[in-house]
């Protein structure tokens, strides 16, 4: 394997909510800096947080390692300090070879001048000498697409043409690394195929990269690695789709309840149920509880419960839900015509399923108990987690139950 | 920050051996605890950063008179117009001034000129720095080339001062004498501390708005503390003026090497230079060394 380009150990950098604070902070921290001494920089000062912490990884050639997570997580700040824009408070990066940041496009232009003048400025500071700028500047121009309107002031431009013209400029400067924030967004459906296409060929010489992006599709597909960032830390690091996953199960949890709250709906005291859920598993073929599936495995799921008082005409309901909170498919034993003609003490129901349909990801159970109005007695939203890993293949959103027959 | 620089532009180098790459570390290490890497570091950003300060200066330069009536104009206005105020008001006996070896009006518009060329220097890095915000916190570039715009806009504007200034030695009909070839050097001295002092107040500048307010009231008053409108007082204390502002040896010396030919104290002119120089030198340190953590407060 390959030396890292990119080495990150135990990262951390603490900001200040506070702007007075935060200044007085950076006034103090100026002078510690301008007399050489050492900062204590790994103890919160008053009003501090940390906005990351204890974040180690590394990146390879041919690598390319995707940064999701909510707003204020922790992304950019990363991105900004592996471009060795700010400094971390902790820990260490080490970045071998010319890193460029698709971030700040059309950094230093000037909306007066024309598109022409300002692609030569934004050269410069990207690091792009003029003779290089000169060689390449048609196809900087073709591929911005705004060829019409390149002698015109960019104050004229459209904010998705002068973002395009900028991010033109950045992608020809032929980096070892490369950092994307969230900038594969912008633009036209037509530049957004030229930037894959740009990715693909950057890709095939191996630079690895890093993308930050909230688009779960352009992180599944551009992708191999990716890093959860919750609240400044690393929460996962893995391949996509369970990182895209958890990311997704986290983020429709409702922001008051934590990871270990079971997800009990309904607003009344548990005592007056006159039934409750008190266990979900899922099972596996063999009837044992299973931690992880495949797609297309048979999957039970068994619900005990237990009542107060016998229950007539009861009925059960399961939901899956996708991490994004989309109910992917459901059931209930009413519908189904199954009739329940009574409930008592203690017991269990199962809902079976002969192969699961799911692609790799995952799911979050969801199980209802209802009385025979439809009305519900007891709701388990979080009931269960189904992880799915992969299966056998499939292609597009869902596995289906299929035979071929070549004749 | 210079390594990104030095490689070829095209073709990377992804088929080259990952350890031949430039390496950059990133921690909380200060930085002026390895003072030579430091220093060699600043040189190699200074050369890398030619290109970028100089199309920065351009783009000012264009963008401003572009968007501006008057142009350059802006550049002689100020100083002529503070010369034409003192001019009138010695005329009127207003002013009782010590008698000047060269006729006041070319005394007094010589020095506004060459005083504003300082001003210009002074202001010129934290007006570049602030003006540079959004890419400062967003690319990573060699900073110096913040410092090299700076300096050739200031530069530029002198230029064109210059040439008001031959106008007006030849208006009145000043003889030109070859010490004017050595004004040049002690102007030099004068940007020198002018930026100097303006880019150790940058860092500082950038993170709080009093420093620019501030200027502002300092330089007025550090007007009437210079010989710039009137001749340097030669009784104690007011001859303090002249020996602890670093400017006035400066300011005089630029003034009679243009008008009289000679200095009168080439010491203090030596010494002033030296500390100027000196003054520069610490201040790009600092400004390097404070940079990031301001930059850092700037976008948190």
């Amino acid at each position: 394997m390959s030396e890292p380009l990119i080495r990150a150990n135990e990262v951390g950098k603490k900001f200040c909510r506070d702007l007075k604070r935060s200044l007085r902070y950076g006034l103090t921290d100026l002078v510690s800096e301008a007399i050489g001494a050492r900062r204590q920089s790994s103890a919160l000062r008053p009003g501090e947080f940390w906005a990351l912490q204890d974040i180690c990884f590394e990146l390879r050639r041919g690598e390319s390692l995707g940064l999701i997570g909510p707003n204020g997580a922790g992304k950019t700040t990363l991105l900004r300090m592996l471009n060795g824009l700010i400094r971390p408070d902790t820990g260490r990066i080490e970045v071998r070879g010319r890193m460029q940041a698709l971030i700040a496009l059309g950094a230093g232009f000037n909306p007066i001048l024309t598109g022409r003048e300002n692609v030569y400025i934004n050269g410069a500071v990207l690091g792009i000498p003029k003779r290089e700028i000169d060689r390449r500047f048609d196809e900087i121009v073709d591929f911005s697409g705004v060829e019409e309107f390149i002698d015109a002031p960019v104050q004229s431009y459209s904010s998705g043409m002068a973002v395009r013209l900028g991010f033109a400029v950045a992608i020809h400067m032929d980096p070892d690394i490369l950092l994307v924030d969230e900038v594969l967004a912008v633009g036209d459906l037509s530049f957004r195929a030229r930037c894959s296409r740009k990715l693909g060929e950057l890709k095939e010489r191996g630079v690895p990269w890093i993308l930050v992006s909230h688009d779960m599709g352009t992180i599944r597909n551009q992708t191999n690695r990716v890093m959860v960032l919750e609240h400044g830390r690393c929460s996962y690091i893995g391949p996509p789709d369970e990182a895209i996953s958890l990311y997704r199960v986290a983020a429709s949890r409702p922001a008051h309840s934590s990871a270990a709250d079971s997800g009990r709906n309904g607003d009344d005291p548990i005592e007056t149920r006159e039934a409750r859920i008190t266990d979900v598993r899922l099972l596996n073929g063999c009837g044992e509880e299973c931690a992880a599936f495949r797609t297309g495995d048979p999957l039970r799921v068994e619900v005990r419960f237990e009542t107060d008082a016998a229950i007539e005409s009861a009925a059960f309901g399961i939901a899956f839900y996708s991490g994004d909170g989309d109910c992917l498919t459901g059931a209930n034993t009413a519908i189904d015509g199954l009739e329940i003609e009574k409930l008592a003490g203690t017991g269990s129901a199962w809902f079976e399923i002969g192969h699961i349909p799911f692609l790799p990801g995952i799911y979050r159970v969801r199980i209802d108990l209802h009385d025979r109005h439809m009305g519900v007695i007891d709701s388990r939203v979080d009931a269960a987690i189904l992880r799915v890993e992969g299966g056998r293949f499939v292609a597009g959103l869902f596995s289906t139950e299929h035979r071929w027959r070549v004749e | 920050m210079n390594s990104r620089r030095l490689a070829a532009a095209d073709g990377g180098a992804a088929g080259q051996d990952v350890s031949q790459l430039s390496l950059a570390v990133y921690s909380s290490e200060p930085t002026l605890r390895t003072p030579a890497g430091l220093l060699e570091r600043m040189g190699l950003d200074l050369l890398d950063a030619r290109e970028l300060g100089w199309r920065l200066f351009v783009r000012d330069l264009s963008a401003q008179y572009r968007q501006s009536l008057l142009g350059v104009s802006w550049a002689l206005l100020p100083p002529i117009l503070i010369g034409l105020v003192f001019i009138v008001l010695h005329s009127r006996n207003v002013l009782r001034l010590a008698p000047t070896a060269i006729p006041y009006p070319v005394f007094a518009l010589v020095g506004s000129l060459y005083w504003q060329i300082f001003v210009d220097a002074l202001n010129a890095p934290l007006k570049a720095v602030s003006g540079a915000r959004s890419i400062l916190t967003r690319v990573q570039f060699p900073r110096e080339a913040l410092i090299l715009s700076a300096l050739y806009s200031v530069l530029f504007a002198a230029l064109l001062k210059g040439l008001v200034l031959v106008s007006v030695l030849v208006f009145f009909g000043m003889p030109l004498q070859p010490g004017l070839l050595l004004a040049p050097l002690a102007i030099a001295a004068l940007i020198v501390l002018g930026l100097g002092i303006g880019l150790a107040l940058t860092p500082l500048g950038l993170l709080y708005t009093d420093v620019s307010s501030a200027l502002v009231v300092v330089v007025q008053i550090w007007f009437f503390a210079t010989p710039v409108v009137y001749p340097a007082p030669e009784s104690w204390p007011l001859s303090l003026v002249a020996t602890l502002n670093p400017v006035s040896p400066l300011l005089t010396a630029a003034r009679d090497l243009t008008t009289l030919g000679g200095i009168s104290s080439p010491l203090s002119l030596i010494v002033a230079s030296g500390l100027a120089c000196a003054a520069l030198l610490a201040a790009w340190i600092f400004y390097r060394v404070a940079l990031p953590i301001t930059i850092e407060r700037l976008s948190a």
